[in-house]
C-alpha cells in the first residue's frame, strides 16, 4: 500500500516538474509556428490556430537570414574549438595534478576555482580595452580565449576527480608492460577517463554556446557574433515591432546543435566503465 | 631468464625512515624466492624497487648482467602480477594479453599465436572477446597471469596474487602457479604474508621484519631451524610455542616440568639464565600413545584448558604463567608478528586417538630433542644449526663469519 502511494507520488512529482521545466519551451516551439500577425494581433492559444498558423514559414525566413547563418556558423566553430582545446589543456593539467607531486599543486587548485568564481560582468570592461589594443576584438580567438579560461577550472576539477579514481596500479602495469608514460597515459588512461573528459567537454561546450555576455560586448560584427548575441539583434524590418515568431524559429534552431551533442556525447558517458579493473 | 641481485638495497622515505633496510638476496636463475614476512615488513617495496616501481636509496639491483637502479620499468624487461591484478577494464582478455606485444610493435599474426598460446596454457580460450569486468575472480588472476607469461620476460614478479581470491580457489591458484613456474623454469620473486604459500611455493623463502632480512633459507631450513625468535614464530601453523626455560645440565626446566635436551645443545645455552624455549605443537604427543610408539623423550602432567578435536589431530590447549622478563619479549613478538593473542598458552598438537578432555590433568609427552632456546633480550636462536640454516644476516656478524657481499 505504502509502496503504490509513493510510486504514485513519485511519478506525479516528476510529471509536475517537467511541465514546469518545459512549459517554456513549449511555448517557444509553438510561437515559432504562428504568424508574425497572429501574435502582433494578440492570440494567446497554445496550438496555432485557423489562419494564425504559419508553417515552416517562420523557419525558412530565419534560415534565409545572411546575418542568422553566419551566427550559427561563428557559434558552432568557436564553441568546438573552445571546447577541445579546453579539454584537452584540462586533461593534461588534471592528470598532473592528481598524479605528480609538485610544488605550487594547492595554488594551482585554488587559483583555478578563484577564476571559476569570478563575475564574469566585472572582467568584460578590461577584456573590451585589451581586445582592442591587441587587434584580438571582433575575432574568433577573442571569443575563445575567454571561453576556455572560465572553463578550464570546472573541466580541471572534475578530471582531476576522475583521474584519482583509476587505480595507481593501472599505469604502473602498463609501464611495466612496456609503456612510456606517455603510452600509458595515452593507451590506459584517457579510456578510462573517457566519461569524465565526455562530461567536462559537455559542461564547455554549453558554457560556450550559451554565453550571451561575452558574445554581445566583445563582437561588433558578423565576423565572430555568436548565435545568443546575435539573436539580440534580430529586430527585423521594424525595430520597434520585434519579430517574435522570427525570433522563437531561431531560438528553436539555436537549441538544435546543443540536444545534438548531448545525445552524442551522452553516449559515451557509461558509469562504471572502470569496473573489473580491479577486485572490488 | 635472469638471475637477480639484491645488494646492500636501501629504501629510505622522505621522512628518512627506512623501509627497506640493507637487504641482500641473491635470486638464482629459475629460483622461485619468497618474500614473506608481516605487513608494513617492506617485501612489496622490495619487490617493487626490483621492478622499477620505486626508486632505490642505496645499493645495487642487478638483473641478469645489467645494473637497473637507473632504468625505468619497460626497460627491465620484467613481468608483473599485481594484488589486484591491475587489468583495463576498457580492453578484452585478448587485447589485456596482448597489450605488451602491442607496445612491443609486433606484428599481428605473432601477436596471435603468442596470446592463444598463453590463453592455452591458462585455459582462457573461452573467455578471450569477454571484458575483464565480466570475469570472476579466479578468471581475472589467469588474465593477469597470461598478461605476464605471453612475452619473454627475463622475471616473474607477484605481489601478494592470491589475497583476493577465497581460500579455495587460493589453494587451485598456487598448485597452478608453481606448475607454471616449473614449466617455463623463469625466475620468480613472489611476495606474500600468507606462510603456506611461502612454504609450498619458494625453492628459497627470505623473510623480513620491519625492512630487515630475518633469515633466507629453505622452507624445511626455515621451520627446521629458525634463526630467531621471529622467524621462529612466524613459520609453522599453529605457530611454535615460547615458553620461559632455564638450563641446568642436560635438563629445561619449563613451567611444568624439565625436560632433557641433547647435550651439544644444552651446552650452547648454558650459563645464560632465564631463556625462552621454543617447541612447536606436533613436537608433543599424548603421553599415552607416544609410550605406546616407544618414542623417548620427556614427560610432564598439565591441566588441559581447551580441547579441539580436528579428526586427524586434537589441539590441546595448556595455560601457563610466564616471568614479566619473558613476557614482554613475548608480547612484543606477537605485536611484530601481527598477532593479537592475550594470553599465554602452550598449544599442542596430539594425535586424532587421543582422548585427553577439557579439564583433564593430562600426561604430555615432549620430544626435547627438537627444542629450539632462544635469548630473551635478543632473540637469536642460540641452538640453531647454522649448517642448516641458510642465511641469518645478523647472526653472521655476531659469529664473525664473512658478510656475503
Amino acid at each position: 500500500m505504502n509502496r503504490t502511494s509513493n510510486r504514485v507520488g513519485l511519478v506525479v512529482g516528476c510529471i509536475l516538474i517537467l511541465i514546469w521545466c518545459l512549459l517554456p519551451v513549449a511555448w517557444i516551439i509553438s510561437l515559432s509556428f504562428k504568424s508574425e500577425a497572429s501574435i502582433t494581433n494578440g492570440n494567446p492559444g497554445f496550438f496555432p490556430g485557423d489562419g494564425t498558423g504559419a508553417g515552416w514559414d517562420n523557419y525558412k525566413a530565419v534560415w534565409d537570414n545572411e546575418q542568422f547563418r553566419r551566427a550559427i556558423f561563428n557559434s558552432i566553430g568557436i564553441s568546438l574549438i573552445a571546447t577541445l582545446l579546453s579539454v584537452i589543456v584540462a586533461t593534461l593539467a588534471a592528470y598532473a595534478i592528481a598524479r605528480l607531486e609538485f610544488r605550487g599543486k594547492k595554488l594551482v587548485l585554488t587559483i583555478a576555482l578563484a577564476i571559476a568564481m569570478f563575475p564574469v560582468v566585472s572582467l568584460i570592461g578590461p577584456l573590451f580595452d585589451m581586445w582592442r589594443a591587441t587587434g584580438l576584438y571582433d575575432t574568433w580567438p577573442g571569443l575563445i580565449i575567454p571561453y576556455m579560461s572560465f572553463t578550464l577550472p570546472l573541466a580541471i576539477w572534475t578530471l582531476s576527480a576522475f583521474f584519482r579514481e583509476i587505480p595507481w596500479e593501472m599505469e604502473q602495469a602498463a609501464q611495466v608492460d612496456g609503456a612510456t608514460s606517455w603510452q600509458a597515459f595515452r593507451k590506459v588512461i584517457v579510456p578510462l577517463a573517457a566519461p569524465g573528459v565526455f562530461t567536462a567537454a559537455i559542461l564547455t561546450f554549453f558554457f560556450a554556446w550559451n554565453d550571451f555576455v561575452f558574445g554581445i560586448s566583445l563582437t561588433s560584427t558578423e565576423n565572430a557574433r555568436p548565435i545568443p548575441a546575435s539573436l539580440s539583434f534580430f529586430v527585423g524590418a521594424d525595430p520597434f515591432n520585434r519579430p517574435a515568431s522570427l525570433l522563437a524559429a531561431g531560438a528553436v534552431i539555436a537549441t538544435i546543435p546543443i540536444i545534438v551533442i548531448v545525445l552524442i556525447f551522452q553516449r559515451k558517458i557509461v558509469a562504471g566503465l572502470t569496473s573489473g579493473a580491479v577486485k572490488g | 631468464m635472469a638471475r637477480i641481485t639484491m645488494d646492500h638495497i636501501v629504501k629510505k622515505y622522505g621522512d628518512g625512515f627506512p623501509a627497506v633496510n640493507d637487504v641482500s638476496i641473491d635470486v638464482a636463475d629459475g629460483e622461485f624466492m619468497i618474500l614473506v614476512g608481516p605487513s608494513g615488513c617492506g617485501k612489496s617495496t622490495l619487490l617493487r624497487m626490483i621492478v622499477g616501481l620505486e626508486d632505490i636509496t642505496s645499493g645495487d639491483m642487478i638483473i641478469g648482467d645489467r645494473r637497473v637502479n637507473d632504468l625505468a620499468p619497460r626497460e627491465r624487461n620484467l613481468a608483473m602480477v599485481f594484488q589486484n591484478y591491475a587489468l583495463y577494464p576498457h580492453l578484452t582478455v585478448y587485447e589485456n594479453i596482448a597489450f605488451p606485444l602491442r607496445l612491443a610493435k609486433m606484428p599481428d599474426d605473432e601477436v596471435d599465436r603468442l596470446v592463444r598460446d598463453a590463453a592455452d596454457t591458462l585455459e582462457l580460450n573461452e573467455h578471450l572477446e569477454r571484458k575483464p569486468g565480466n570475469l570472476s575472480g579466479g578468471q581475472r588472476q589467469r588474465v593477469a597471469m597470461g598478461r605476464a607469461i605471453v612475452r619473454q620476460a627475463d622475471a616473474f614478479l607477484f605481489d601478494e596474487p592470491l589475497s583476493n581470491l577465497d581460500a579455495k580457489l587460493r589453494g587451485q591458484m598456487r598448485t597452478e602457479i608453481a606448475r607454471l613456474q616449473k614449466r617455463l623454469g623463469i625466475t620468480t620473486v613472489y611476495v606474500t604474508h600468507d606462510q603456506t604459500e611461502a612454504m609450498t611455493l619458494g625453492d628459497r623463502v627470505a623473510v623480513l621484519k620491519r625492512g630487515l632480512l630475518q633469515q633466507l633459507a629453505t622452507p624445511r631450513e626455515l621451520y627446521e631451524n629458525p634463526g630467531n625468535l621471529f622467524v621462529a614464530g612466524f613459520i609453522g601453523s599453529p605457530p611454535m610455542n615460547f615458553l620461559p626455560a632455564t638450563v641446568e645440565g642436560t635438563k629445561v626446566q619449563l613451567p611444568f616440568g624439565s625436560v632433557d635436551i641433547p647435550a651439544d645443545r644444552a651446552e650452547r645455552a648454558a650459563g645464560r639464565g632465564l631463556l625462552i624455549a621454543g617447541i612447536r605443537p606436533e613436537h608433543f604427543e599424548d603421553a599415552s600413545l607416544a609410550a605406546a610408539d616407544g618414542r623417548t623423550g620427556s614427560t610432564f602432567r598439565a591441566k588441559v584448558e581447551v580441547v579441539e578435536w580436528l579428526g586427524n589431530e586434537t589441539y590441546a590447549y595448556i595455560p601457563f604463567e610466564s616471568p614479566d622478563e619473558v613476557k614482554a619479549q613475548l608480547l612484543q613478538l606477537e605485536k611484530d608478528l601481527d598477532g593479537e593473542a592475550l594470553r599465554t598458552q602452550l598449544v599442542v598438537s596430539l594425535d586424532g586417538g587421543s582422548r585427553i578432555a577439557e579439564g583433564e590433568e593430562a600426561e604430555i609427552w615432549v620430544d626435547g630433542s627438537r627444542m629450539h632456546l632462544f635469548d630473551p633480550a635478543t632473540g637469536e636462536n642460540l641452538t640453531v644449526d647454522h649448517e642448516r640454516a641458510g642465511r641469518i644476516p645478523g647472526a653472521e656478524v655476531a659469529a664473525g663469519a664473512p658478510t656475503e657481499g
